[in-house]
């Protein structure tokens, strides 16, 4: 194996995030002496993958057709192995309706929280049932795009009042929304990593914005405006109890390679509850997946080869 | 190896748990950030950014630009007038120049001057690489972290990361169709005042204002004139589309009411020749002058020689005002085909400015509307336009949007503007549908909305007819 494919860029919203992990992944592999040639992509890919048949692609995409098993099912057609979850996981952990529904029928904890599509709103008449939602949410309500992988789109609305424009801001970003209920906590985010003896979690990272109260799109991605503290300060055993939910979020949703599974920790129960998992977490400097791995001393360029080799122990010989 | 346990040694007591903790931290996410400047922590990334690079995708009819149209210049013309700067004047043209710009070059801007009305003379000009230089430099000159600059409400998009870097607290001003509330001015004038506070200048772009489209009318110029002269403030007065008219009379700059006393006069090649010459200027007060050109000579020594052999060889062989003129024309049909597909595909709760010249339109939707939000679903259909809060440094300006005609022909201003129209539409409805009230009735009052105060800046007059 020598030849790698980086896939990164592409059309989503997250274009310049993914850019980002790709170009990192790409220094990553120069280094260790792979011959790698980076893709963004386009039109061509079907073209550029024929070309060149690397031996792996890496594939760097967030968002729209990157992490929703698009790409991963040209890679499947072709026959060229690729890093981290297959298909199927992938759409179930860009559709957090759908990720929330497999974590609620497994029994694994997550936010109570209903999901409508815009044309249930527009020809079904779902608005009548509003009153009755927010009553068992109970306010502040947070509502969602079921599928965007930042925090784009994302709104809190803390009376009634703000309820409708919520919902309309989260429709630009997709064509069905959800509204969840708020749980007050601690952010965690548990990267788990697959390994010679099955996936394990890594340190629990704690993101705590810094002179904000809300944890929104820029605080993601700028260096400064979050801190991030990893292994996070909690207790042994709410960190294994974490962690292992986490991994079993993990399993339900059947990714592989490696993901990250956002959670928090709720400041009244001290519970862990499952707000979304990612399928292809960030891999920039400032992403949380990579820095978790650091604090458990695998280097970026370990995981990457990692992340490789177990692309190719999936694929039949 | 077990992934769970930490590089720091025996990971479970609380002390380990500490030192791992800051140790991590400090380390790789926080490794650039401590060196960073104070300032960068103002100069803000944003969800804007990140949506606006997806507008300049070949299939996506932007008009979030302010593009000027470059197509109209003959390219044999660029190529005549190339191959006479390298034949008469490669050498030269090869070299640094002066800081403050050539002096053939200085004629030239002179004349540009003249055509609004303004004597200058070439002592009284710096040229600038680009007008945006000159924010930069005046910022440069005048703001220690914390003064106050007072701008127009919404102001250029472009100048808020400068006013960010140099860590300017800014006061917005309110405008109407007639431009800056100049009584607004004098109000938060007086508060600042009464708070020990002084501003250092007023940023105004007073002629076809970017980005509302609005100009101010003549009386209240003489006044926000007077206003610096007898509170001794500066003025700088961003002035790159005043020969961009497309109806009505021209009206004075208030650099040729002020005849450079207070106010700071910043002009440019960018829209009457070419902004990818960089080429802009500022004419100022003598003492303000010398310390530009010594900020400037730090900046960047001096601008494109390059570019002003160019210019100079344009004005030269060629009257600068026929090209002027065909932008004009072009631009004006582009304005009009605009506001009627505005009229057409807006819905009845959007209201917009009618400019008389210049380069932008800006559209206010009903303020439930959050136009960030929009351009990602705007961008779904392939067009996109610049969110209204770009313009404002609080978080207002989140319904409003600017749309520019200039840069993008007319079929694709009528398409553009239809598929904006479109995605209007669908909100409105929806949002109808989640409150039972009625989409396209009377216009409601803006009651439920804390953003109220965002919608009422630029409380302009609904469509034309």
């Amino acid at each position: 194996m020598s030849r790698i494919s980086v896939l990164a860029g592409g059309q989503s919203l997250e274009r310049q995030v993914s850019l980002r992990s790709g170009a990192r992944v790409r220094d990553a592999l120069a280094l260790r002496g792979y011959e790698v040639t980076a893709i963004d992509v386009g039109p061509d890919l079907v073209d550029r993958l024929t070309e060149s048949r690397p031996d792996v692609a890496f594939v760097a995409l967030h968002g729209r057709d990157g992490e929703d098993g698009t790409v991963q099912e040209i890679l499947e057609l072709i026959g060229v192995p690729y890093t981290a979850s297959g298909p199927s996981a992938c759409m179930r952990c860009m559709d957090k309706v759908l990720t929330k529904h497999t974590m609620r029928d497994a029994g694994l904890p997550t936010p109570d929280f209903y999901a409508f599509s815009q044309t249930a709103f527009e020809s079904l008449g779902a608005a009548r049932a509003l009153p009755a939602i927010e009553e068992r949410l109970e306010f502040p309500i947070v509502v969602k795009p079921a599928a965007q992988g930042s925090a784009l789109g994302v709104r809190f609305a803390p009376t009634a009042a703000e309820v409708p424009a919520a919902i309309v801001a989260a429709f630009s970003y997709d064509t069905k929304v959800l509204l969840e209920r708020y749980v007050d906590g601690r952010e965690l985010a548990i990267s788990v990593l697959d390994g010679p003896s099955g996936p394990e979690a890594l340190p629990v990272v704690e993101a705590i914005p810094r002179g904000g109260d809300h944890y929104d799109f820029e605080a993601r991605y700028e260096i400064g405006k979050t801190e991030f503290i990893c292994p996070a300060a909690l207790d042994d055993e709410t960190t294994r109890h974490a962690q292992g939910v986490a991994l079993d979020a993990y399993r339900v949703l059947g990714c592989y390679g490696f993901a990250r599974v956002d959670l928090i920790l709720d400041g009244t129960t001290g519970e862990p509850t499952v707000l979304e998992a990612n399928a292809i977490p960030g891999l920039t400097e400032t992403s949380l997946l990579p820095q978790a791995a650091e604090a458990a001393g695998i280097s970026f360029a370990a995981f990457v080869e990692r992340v490789l080799d177990l692309a190719l122990a999936r694929t039949p010989a | 190896m077990t992934i769970d346990e930490t590089p720091r040694g025996p990971g479970s007591g609380g002390e380990s748990h500490g030192m791992g903790r800051s140790r991590t931290t400090a380390r790789d996410l926080e490794r650039y950030a401590g060196l960073f400047a104070r300032r960068t922590q103002r100069m803000k990334s944003s969800a804007m950014r990140d949506l606006m690079a997806i507008t300049a995708r070949p299939e996506v009819i932007s008009l979030a630009g302010g593009l000027p149209d470059t197509t109209t210049f003959p390219a044999e013309d660029l190529a005549a007038l190339m191959a006479r700067v390298a034949a008469d004047a490669s050498a030269r043209a090869l070299q640094y120049g002066p800081t403050e710009g050539m002096d053939e070059l200085k004629s030239c801007i002179v004349q540009v001057m003249a055509e609004e009305g303004m004597d200058v003379g070439a002592d009284d000009l710096l040229v600038t690489t680009g007008g945006q230089q000159v924010i930069d430099l005046v910022c440069k000159t005048l703001i220690d972290p914390g003064d106050v600059i007072v701008a127009e409400g919404p102001t250029y998009p472009g100048a808020v990361p400068t006013f960010g870097a140099y860590e300017a607290d800014v006061v917005q001003i309110p405008m109407d169709a007639d431009g800056m509330r100049v009584d607004l001015l004098e109000q938060a004038l007086d508060g600042l005042e009464r708070d020990g506070r002084t501003p250092k200048f007023i940023y105004s772009v007073p002629t076809f204002q970017n980005p509302a489209g609005v100009t101010m009318e003549l009386e209240r110029r003489r006044r926000l004139v007077r206003i610096a002269a007898e509170r001794e403030l500066l003025v700088l007065e961003d002035n790159p589309y005043g020969l961009l008219r497309y109806e009505g009379e021209p009206l004075p700059p208030l650099y040729a009411l002020d005849r450079g006393e207070y106010v700071i006069y910043l002009g440019t090649f960018s829209k009457i020749l070419s902004p990818g010459l960089r080429l802009g200027w500022t004419a100022a007060p003598r003492p303000v002058l010398e310390k530009l050109n010594l900020a400037k000579q730090g900046t960047d020594l001096c601008s494109s020689t390059f570019g002003q052999h160019f210019v100079i060889e344009y004005f030269a062989r060629r009257d600068w005002r026929d090209l002027l003129g065909s932008l004009r024309d072009l631009y004006q049909r582009r304005r009009d085909t605009m506001l009627d597909a505005l009229g057409e595909h807006l819905p009845r709760e959007a209201t917009w400015t009618r400019p008389a010249g210049g380069l932008f339109i800006w559209a206010t939707l009903p303020e439930y509307i959050d136009t960030t939000d929009l351009l990602a679903r705007a961008l779904r259909e392939h067009v996109a336009f610049v969110p209204g809060r770009a313009a404002y440094l609080d978080g207002r300006g989140g319904s409003a949007m600017r749309l520019n005609f200039s840069g993008v022909t007319e079929s694709d201003v009528r398409e553009g503007v239809a598929r904006i129209g479109t995605v209007v539409s669908e909100q409105v409805r929806l949002y109808s549908a989640l409150t039972g009230e009625a989409a396209a009735g009377p216009r409601r009052p803006a009651a439920s909305s804390p953003q109220a105060e965002g919608a009422q800046i630029v409380p302009l007059r609904r469509r034309a007819g």
